[in-house]
């Protein structure tokens, strides 16, 4: 995931599993929509098991990041552009 | 969205995983080599260490034919542009269990799981989605998982 590795961004969980990020999105972000993988955040499909808990506060995302050898983090990443296609595409139930 | 193969001739994709549990290598292969038997024709998809670990494993390249990017896998998969017979994902990690629920929400095609490593009753249970499950205590001696293969496979790509 080259384009997320160039972004700036703030790691909040390292090495979790996949239910403690949805657990941690569902109870400190503001706002969250569940999504199926393979749901596109900055062009690349979403890795994990569904439904995938993608938190949003304004124009910061938090979403999970599965690396093979490394697990998955929870990154939070703040963009408007990206945050305002999130809420459309994943109201809307695209990928 | 394309397949591999012609009308005769299935696919299958192996999906790898991090390459930190040495059976990995060694079981592709011979799943490779088994599936070949079948008439299937199977391609590698993993991150950058576990497709070298494969190729520098057969330089002749007489097991594997294709080899991908995991990425480009699953970004192939999503946009339905291709998709395979069989998608056999090497779990042995949560990271693992997450790809392979993935794969399993963007194809049809049945998914089979083979799970592996130190904990793998642990790892197996944290398995939800529906697959086959073909599993072993396997670390650095192949044969458990090589022999759950053995057992299982002619059932699983006759019967899926």
């Amino acid at each position: 995931m080259g384009c997320i590795e160039s972004l700036s961004y703030e790691i909040i969980l390292q090495g979790a599993s996949f239910k403690e990020c949805r657990d941690f999105v569902r109870a400190n972000c503001h706002e969250y929509l569940d999504v199926q993988p393979g749901f596109k955040i900055f062009e690349k499909p979403t890795i994990g098991v569904p439904p995938i808990s993608i938190g949003l506060d304004g124009d910061t995302i938090t979403f999970p990041y599965t690396k093979p050898c490394y697990g998955t983090f929870l990154l939070r990443v703040s963009n408007h552009e990206e945050a305002e296609r999130i809420r459309v595409a994943a109201k809307a139930g695209k990928k | 969205m394309t397949r591999q193969q012609g009308a005769a001739e299935k696919s299958a994709v192996l999906v790898l995983g991090c390459p930190q549990v040495p059976v990995q290598t060694g079981i592709a292969l011979y799943l490779i080599s088994q599936l070949r038997k079948k008439g299937i024709r199977a391609t590698i998809a993993g991150n950058r260490a576990a497709r070298l670990l494969i190729e520098v494993s057969d330089p002749e390249r007489h097991y594997i034919s294709e080899v991908m990017d995991l990425d480009r896998y699953i970004s192939e998969l999503a946009e339905q542009k291709r998709d395979f017979d069989y998608h056999f994902v090497f779990i042995h990690n949560d990271a693992g269990v997450s790809y392979g629920a993935t794969v399993q929400a963007l194809t049809g095609s049945p998914v089979i799981a083979v799970i592996y490593g130190e904990h793998f009753q642990e790892v197996a249970g944290d398995i939800e989605f529906p697959c086959e499950k073909v599993m072993a205590k396997a670390v650095h001696n192949p044969m458990p998982l090589k022999n759950k293969l053995d057992e299982v496979l002619p059932w699983v790509v006759s019967n899926l």
